[in-house]
């Protein structure tokens, strides 16, 4: 280890000229296809503005010609000012690494239809159906266009900037009506029905009951068994929303033939807690706390994520001790959150409680740290932009915050991951349940964009802290953990690689600490000053413990709420592969496959 | 001869020392209370039912650390009928509303509800949210509200432990669900989901609204054909 301290190099420019692999894509691009992009010229943005109805062609191109085969994000923006709404894409290339082909396709805003990307990406089907709820994009040639995230029959596109809630009180917060006066009310009272409900004018119950389970159902194929003299029939069940091995409010709907598996429809949105709404009602500090409750296991990497976009945006450097405790808290993360993920995998299949408990014996060292370092065990809210809200803490558990954590990383954690190793990995139940079941083949694994550990175990090393590196990591030695069969076995032997990848990692970020103590852990600008210095968007994501976690903000200058935020959320994402990935499986394997695929509600759902 | 004490009106009734030696007269409920109240505390069974981000402070609750067992509540049951409590733990959301107050329906008498958290309490930080039920006391009878955003392990057991002190204060005698007409045996209506979410209660104020805003529009119409006339 080097002791010397090292400068930021992360954001200087190298000495080289060369042109990144996405200036090359888009310089390519603009030859390929000259009619139909022009560049995004607005003032801050980047990327190039599509002709909506060419925008298949050129995914094409971008995804066989040019190995920009890996379609990261797809999100609407109003822009209710012009009259039009826009579809942003980011493309990122799986084998070359580096930033991201931005394409953005602008419609009519009263009647926003384009070509839907699922023919050639089949991981845009779940973002254009929540474009599709949220705005109300038409995605045509869309296989399965319905609401996603609210139900059948809801009136209006909620996140368009003229639809407003039912408690909405101003556009932007501080709300002048509680601030600097102080008043306080209930806003329950000010509305009709005493609750959090509005319907359109006139509208009035015709006591007929709304069946939104039968617009579910619809999207299944259900056909009549033709065997000659046996009379058989398809059953379609029900797992969830209450289902003790969905995780949390996941439910999906399941055809089955005899036990046989035939059709998979995740059901989702029975958490949708209006995260993008809210976020864009506040300002950007106010967010950092609800970004803790997305994926509410890893509080920490959804805070890095946010404060890497916000501080892009921003122009922000970051101390370098606060670096440190950034990679200190994230991975430490990591860990806590496959110790979880691997206790219910194995809960998942057959293992009851047993590992489980194991496991979070550890996690809550993990936890306690948090909590002396924040003050929250689980919603840390601890990252802020240009830095973290405080230092280390002088001690855990009562024990010096340097020797816990060298207790913690060098004893409690490995020694905690190779006992779950040596009883759980080799065990022939795990091996005879897990082995060859729900494989994902690496084509598909990229094609239906999923991310994290789920990509990996197919055989794609890709990783955002080696292909896209942020904070230090360039800095780092570790490996990218890969496993190549795609099964169940592959995704829970790539968290016990990920969780010894991570120790190695704090290992190296201890003596930087050492040597930073004292040093300052934050910028010098105070938080609630920060406006953005400029209009603009930004993109900034992390390699969170269950994939790829991105922030896109966008933001007017000199304002202080972000105009866009979106989160772009792995676990919503890897949920499409779940379906494809359980067909001929039984349905017992459903729950171990979903278990294995390790999604938060909170993220899926947002 | 002594005079036992039964508490009841015809307690001057005098018994032969022989039966007052053999048999225990008094008042059944004040025997029975202590006894019935006791076992049904530590044996409280909550519904598997995880909602959001608190749902994970209620694993830990469970798990080794802080040993929910040792109130008799690990006994998780992954169906409500088997359960006589019900955490609500996180954000309840519109989509969900109707799916918690059938399981609550389908919850056997005593039944509870432990409101766990910001959100299931008043909305929390997601309150002004268009998805999210302002506390779940608009739709379900809450016996104990847990504040914090998750609350820590210990303070679910602070509020599982109030809750057993509520348990405490029932009586036999008086236990609604003993009744012929037990005021809380009856389903709660299951809201709908229309346009917004609908409470079946609340179909009145809904259907009156409506009215009132189709003689707005109608009143506002005459007034126009009026002017262009």
């Amino acid at each position: 280890m080097s002791d010397i301290i090292l400068e930021p190099t992360a954001d200087a420019p190298g000495p080289d000229v060369e042109l990144t692999p996405a200036q090359e894509a888009t310089a390519k691009l603009k030859e390929l296809h000259p009619n139909v992009l022009s560049d995004d010229t607005r003032e801050g943005y980047e990327g190039m503005i599509v002709y909506a109805d060419s925008i298949t062609e050129v995914a094409k191109t971008l995804r066989d010609d040019l190995g920009f085969n890996y379609l990261s994000s797809v999100t609407g923006v109003d822009l209710i000012e012009e009259g039009k709404m826009e579809v942003v894409y980011h493309f990122y290339s799986i084998d070359r690494g580096g930033g991201p082909v931005v394409l953005k396709a602008q419609v009519n805003r009263d009647e926003p239809v384009l070509p839907s990307l699922v023919s050639i990406f089949p991981g845009a089907d779940f973002q254009e159906r929540e474009a599709y709820d949220m705005y109300g994009f038409n995605f045509l040639g869309h296989p399965d266009l319905r609401r996603i995230l609210t139900w059948d029959g809801f009136a209006g596109h909620p996140l368009r900037k003229d639809w407003k809630e039912p408690f909405f009180e101003e556009e932007f917060k501080p709300y002048g009506s509680r601030w600097p006066d102080g008043q306080v009310f209930r806003v329950e009272e000010k509305t009709p029905y005493g609750k959090n409900v509005q319907y359109p004018p006139g509208w009035a119950p015709t006591g007929e009951e709304y069946d939104i389970e039968t617009d579910v159902y619809l999207g299944l194929t259900y056909s009549r068994d033709a065997t000659p003299g046996l009379k058989t029939d398809k059953v379609t069940v029900n797992l969830g929303p209450q289902h003790p091995s969905t995780h949390g409010v996941f439910r999906m709907v399941v055809t089955l033939d005899g036990e046989t598996i035939v059709d998979l429809k995740p059901v989702v949105g029975y958490l949708h807690r209006n995260h993008e709404k809210i976020g864009e009602r506040n300002t950007f500090i106010m967010n950092m706390p609800y970004t803790d409750r997305l994926d509410y296991l890893s509080s920490m990497s959804n805070n890095l994520g946010y404060a890497l976009a916000v501080e892009k945006l921003f122009d922000l450097t970051v101390p370098e001790r606060a670096e440190w405790i950034r990679i200190l808290m994230v991975e430490l993360t990591r860990i806590a959150n496959h110790l979880w993920a691997l206790g219910f995998l194995l809960n998942d299949l057959g293992a009851l409680q047993t590992p489980m408990l194991y496991y979070y014996l550890e996690r809550e060292l993990i936890v306690d740290f948090f909590e002396a370092a924040s003050g929250s065990r689980m919603m840390c809210n601890y990252m802020r932009f240009s830095g973290v809200a405080y230092d280390l803490p002088d001690d855990v558990r009562g024990m010096p915050t340097m020797k816990f954590l060298e207790e913690l990383i060098y004893n409690n954690l490995p020694r905690a991951i190779d006992q779950g190793d040596d009883l759980m990995t080799g065990n022939e139940i795990v091996r005879a349940r897990a082995i060859g079941v729900g494989v994902l083949t690496p084509e598909d694994a990229i094609a239906m964009s999923t991310a994290g550990p789920v990509l990996r175990a197919s055989g794609v090393p890709y990783d955002i802290r080696r292909a896209e590196p942020y904070s230090y990591y360039d800095h780092l030695d570790f490996d990218v953990a890969v496993r190549y069969n795609g099964d169940i076995y592959d995704r829970y032997l790539i968290r016990v690689d990920e969780m010894r990848q991570s120790l190695r990692i704090l290992q190296q970020v201890l003596p930087y600490l050492k040597q930073t103590e004292g040093a300052p852990i934050f910028g010098d600008k105070p938080q609630y000053a920060q406006r953005a210095p400029r209009s603009g968007e930004s993109y900034g994501r992390v390699e969170n413990p269950k994939g790829e976690l991105g922030y896109y903000v966008t933001a007017k200058r000199r304002s202080g709420n972000p105009e866009r935020y979106h989160v772009r959320a792995p676990s919503f994402i890897n949920l499409t592969a779940l379906g494809p990935m359980a067909k001929g499986h039984k349905v017992a394997d459903v729950v171990a496959i979903l278990g294995s695929i390790d999604i938060v509600l909170g993220e899926v759902d947002r | 001869m002594t005079v036992a004490d039964t508490g009841s009106a015809n307690g001057d009734i005098a018994i032969p020392d022989e039966v007052a030696r053999n048999v225990f007269i008094g008042n059944i409920a004040k025997l029975l209370d202590p006894l019935y109240n006791w076992s049904r505390r530590n044996s409280i069974w909550p519904v598997t039912f995880g909602l959001a981000c608190c749902a994970i402070e209620m694993i830990c609750t469970a798990s080794s650390r802080y040993d929910l067992a040792r109130f008799g509540m690990e006994v998780f049951r992954a169906t409500p009928r088997q359960s006589d409590l019900m955490i609500i733990s996180g954000t309840v959301t519109k989509k969900m509303v109707p799916v918690i107050v059938r399981l609550y329906n389908q919850m056997p008498e005593p039944r509870y509800v432990l409101s766990m958290g910001a959100c299931a309490s008043g909305g929390g930080p997601f309150k002004e949210g268009y998805n999210v039920v302002d506390g779940i006391d608009k739709f379900l009878p809450v016996d104990v509200y847990v504040p914090g955003c998750p609350p820590t392990p210990q303070a679910l057991i602070n509020g599982l432990i109030a809750l057993q002190e509520k348990i405490d204060q029932q009586s036999i005698a008086t236990a609604p669900w003993y009744r012929k007409d037990d005021p809380t045996a009856g389903m709660l209506p299951v809201p709908v989901l229309g346009p917004d979410l609908v409470d079946l209660r609340q179909l009145d104020i809904i259907r009156a609204k409506a009215a009132d805003y189709e003689a707005q529009v109608t009143e506002s119409a005459g007034v126009e054909a009026a002017a262009q006339a």
